[in-house]
């Protein structure tokens, strides 16, 4: 009584299904799209800035079109607007992975600990979170940000980009608590859960060796959410000349393009590179957030799969019977 | 035996009473699911619980493990109340465990078997080291029958049987040195053929270690030939208690005897068709 | 009466997994199902019983593929019909008219946010069109009487019936178009032992009274063998013995299908030699 029978598999067709998972290679198109252009940007945005001109410097002529000294042409104040990009890069990508982390640990606070305990701690947990999901998002980190940064005594803190991924992080991270409460909620009604309680665990080391473990798929989705959040966030934010006017960003270089005209001037070479990579930065992350939908439920990623086996299997002739077996 | 003896080494319930609020909109009714249930459980005998689904004894279970609090009543260990913090927790739960009925559930598949074991080990024997943890985590493996231990110790869940993971749950289960055993449903989630060997090894178990037993399930047959005595729940109440033999072949309520009867017996084979077939033909 | 007429007769017929590699779970299974009679299908799981019953109901899913063999249903009218070639429109108009099933986990069968009377109706708008709509209310009250469940309950959702009632309501569903065979894959085994005798007489009496035929997959042996006239044995994907339900009982003759029945304790006789005094070992499982 050999494998069906030992399997742990409750049916012979999950069985199939297991086997294949252990075959098929983890990596779909979407991943890899999605990883290739992040790290083609990470790379732009960490080394670009060591390859290009100063962005900082005026003192080239304005508004020239891309050519052999300027690859994306100049500024109307004269700056290169590549290096402009390629240092924008680094700063919004760096916005992004502060404010990102920082909603994450929030979110993470907020929804497991909630999730777990139940009851009071739950109450005043959600409540809080609650309150932040109600306050609409952008007023109110523009409202931060406005006061933060006229506050005295900062100096230029209040106009770096940390606080701003700081604002954006303290204002982003009540959705994701809401579905880290909701996941380990019902993550905490699993019997292995109450078998490490039963064993005498104590209930934070349930939760980091316990339920954590389960929920790293979803803290990975969550965290890229936040990160494609915060990056659109900060340019939004710079667009209003909210931003982090300290330092560079893509949105601060699309801020300087809208206020120096250059839509009216044509001038597109300076406000197409920053909003692309823009583009290109939530895409990326999008595709690699979609791979992991598909590697946590295994049906969005094996159904288009094993309909093709099906019909493969059918057209060699394998198959009897009508087309019209349900898929 | 002096009462000194008759009083350790025993898990008893009295009283234990359950009610859970339902809110349904603005109303608010009260579940009873365990009214005023007594029983103990003895070192070296078994207790089945039986009974069907809402019987309440899937609460009983919880509350035995303090998983749930009663609304009333005690649960006393040795003939001493048993506290629900602390030390007296800890020490409650050295000494109660239980198997849970799901195979697939109760083990963490991000963990590997031997730290199932492991951690069990360390926190009711905290001057251990990592060695004697593991050693003696690889012999409740031999225990258990899965042979050898090293081949399975590093293992995940998903890679073992239904029972197999069963064999690893009774095996946490002993790991903190438990004198008593709740088994919820322990076979009912596992193929038909392998069932029975499951429950002889917690009754080789039981007769090795002199645990006391309290097995819950649904189904009489195996309650009679694995447990000393048997109480029958229904919606909350005990409706029946006796040795295994008497309640079975001898059954007072009416409900025992609905019970025993749509249990199903291969003697009976062809006997409902030629009732339906009689009630039919009546008409 | 005469002697026993097939309504349903497969050959050979063997079912893949198309992965990789490829899981033979149905292995070149022969079955006859006569008409009026009750076959039990038994087996434990990853066996191949579901597989095969979803086969012979041309409802595989992907990746599974049936690799050869024939299913043939024999017709009330006289008619064979070749199950395996049927296609498009008249796959519809077999599915469900001549061979209806009743799924493992009827509880998550019924849709949720829908109530049964218009679950019922679906059948007839689907496969009787242009029934009047009195006719299709008369049909679906006539069909919750025939499986005891009031008719008032036409307008519940499946949330507020019992597990027994939701049960008896995907039966009376199967039932709708007056089938000639009935699949029922594990239809009792979530519910209590009590509401699951009273759905098996209730299914016994219909059988009586309308004469469809069964075939009956569960794991549950002895209760096999209590409402089955004949019963089959399955073990990885082959039948590994057949016979009537007396003939199983009292003389098995394959080792699994010994090995199987001793699983089940009796709840009457002796104790056996599996009682708590010690007991021969059981294999690595």
């Amino acid at each position: 009584m050999a494998d069906l029978l030992t399997a742990p598999a409750d049916t012979t067709h999950a069985l199939a299904v297991s086997r294949a998972r252990r075959t098929l290679p983890p990596l779909s198109g979407k991943l890899i799209t999605g990883i290739v252009m992040i790290a083609a940007i990470v790379l732009f945005g960490l080394v670009g800035p060591l390859l290009t001109l100063d962005p900082r410097d005026a003192g080239f002529d304005p508004l020239l079109p891309p050519g052999p000294a300027h690859p994306l042409g100049t500024s109307k104040l004269g700056y290169d607007v590549l290096a402009q990009v390629a240092i924008g890069t680094q700063g919004s990508l760096f916005v992004g992975a502060v404010a990102g982390t920082v909603a994450l640990l929030l979110a993470l606070i907020f929804g497991v600990l909630a999730g777990y305990f139940g009851g009071a701690i739950d109450e005043i947990l959600m409540l809080l979170t609650n309150i932040m999901l109600v306050i609409p998002g952008l007023p109110l980190v523009m409202v931060i940000a406005a006061y933060v940064q006229h506050t005295e005594g900062l100096g230029a803190l209040a106009r770096s980009s940390l606080l701003v991924a700081l604002v954006l992080g303290i204002t982003g991270w009540a959705g994701s608590a809401v579905v880290l409460r909701g996941t380990a909620r019902s993550l905490r009604t699993r019997d292995y859960v109450a078998a490490s309680v039963v064993a005498g665990e104590r209930p934070l080391r349930v939760i980091f060796v316990e339920i954590l473990p389960n929920l790293v798929p979803l803290l990975a989705a969550q965290l890229i959410f936040g990160v494609i959040f915060a990056v659109l966030g900060e340019a939004g934010l710079s667009y209003l000349g909210l931003g982090p006017t300290g330092s560079i960003t893509l949105g601060t270089v699309l801020n300087d393009a809208q206020t120096g005209q250059a839509v009216g001037s044509g001038a597109w070479w300076w406000f197409v590179p920053p909003g692309a990579i823009i583009a290109l930065i939530g895409t990326g992350l999008s595709l690699i957030n979609f791979a992991i939908d598909e590697i946590v439920n295994p049906k969005l990623r094996l159904a288009p799969a094993a309909a093709r086996r099906q019909r493969r299997a059918r057209r060699s002739g394998r198959g009897i019977g009508g087309e019209e077996a349900i898929a | 035996m002096s009462t000194d003896a008759v009083a350790s080494h025993v898990l008893e319930a009295r009283n234990l009473v359950k009610d859970f609020h339902l809110r349904s909109g603005l109303r608010t009714t009260t579940l009873h699911a365990v009214n005023d249930v007594s029983f103990s459980v003895a070192a070296g005998r078994t207790l089945a619980l039986v009974g069907e689904s809402g019987s309440g004894k899937s609460t009983i279970a919880r509350m035995l493990m303090k998983l749930e609090t009663p609304t009333s009543g005690r649960i006393l260990l040795d003939g001493k109340a048993t506290g629900r913090r602390g030390r007296e927790l800890a020490v409650y739960r050295s000494e109660v465990q239980m198997v849970f009925q799901d195979p697939f559930a109760s083990l963490n598949p991000f963990h590997t078997i031997v730290h199932h074991l492991e951690r069990p080990i360390r926190i009711h024997h905290p001057r251990l080291t990592g060695a004697e943890v593991r050693a003696r985590a690889l012999e409740l493996l031999e225990r258990v029958r899965l042979s050898p231990a090293e081949s399975f110790a590093d293992r995940r869940p998903h890679e073992l049987s239904g029972g197999q993971r069963q064999r690893v749950a009774i095996a946490r289960a002993l790991a903190p040195g438990a004198r008593f055993i709740v088994a919820d449903e322990p076979v009912s989630m596992l193929d038909v053929s392998i069932r029975l060997g499951v429950l002889n090894l917690l009754a080789d178990l039981q007769r090795e270690e002199n645990l006391g037993v309290l097995y819950i399930t649904h189904d009489l047959a195996t309650a009679r030939h694995f447990s000393d005595e048997i109480m029958v729940l229904y919606k909350g109440d005990v409706v029946e208690r006796g040795p295994a033999d008497e309640v079975i072949l001898n059954p007072q309520h009416e409900y025992t005897r609905t019970l025993l009867a749509a249990a199903p017996e291969p003697e009976n084979l062809g006997r409902l068709r030629d009732e339906v077939r009689a009630e039919l033909g009546g008409l | 009466m005469s002697g026993p007429e097939a309504v349903l007769t497969a050959r050979n017929v063997s079912i893949e997994y198309e992965v990789d590699p490829p899981v033979r779970a149905v292995r070149d299974v022969s079955l006859t199902l006569n008409r009026g009679e009750i076959l039990g299908l038994a087996g434990e799981s990853g066996c191949g019983k579901t597989t095969l019953a979803y086969g012979l109901n041309r409802l595989l899913k992907a990746p599974a593929l049936m690799t050869s063999g024939s299913v043939t249903f024999h017709d009330r009218s006289g008619s064979d019909i070749d199950v395996t070639g049927l296609d498009g429109e008249g796959l519809r108009a077999f599915r469900w008219d001549k061979i209806s099933m009743v799924f493992q986990g009827a509880m998550n069968s019924l849709n949720p946010v829908i109530d049964v009377r218009a679950q019922i109706f679906d059948i007839f708008d689907t496969h009787r069109r242009g029934m009047p709509r009195r006719d299709k209310q008369a049909r679906a009250e006539e069909l919750l009487t025939l499986v005891g469940v009031d008719p008032a309950r036409l307008s519940s959702f499946p949330h507020e019936l019992s597990g027994g009632m939701r049960q008896r309501m995907m039966i009376a569903m199967a039932l709708a178009l007056d089938p000639q065979v009935m699949i029922m894959d594990e239809p009792t085994t979530a519910l209590d032992v009590v509401v699951q005798r009273g759905i098996i007489r209730e299914i016994m009496r219909l059988r009586e009274r309308l004469g469809f035929a069964v075939i009956f997959i569960t794991h549950d042996l002895p209760m096999l063998i209590e409402i089955s006239d004949r019963i089959a044995v399955m073990l990885q994907g082959e039948i590994v013995e057949e016979g009537t339900a007396e003939e199983i009982y009292r003389t098995p003759q394959h080792e699994y299908t010994k090995r199987l029945l001793s699983s089940f304790p009796s709840l009457t006789g002796v104790r056996g030699d599996f009682v708590r005094t010690g007991v021969s070992q059981e294999g690595l499982r």
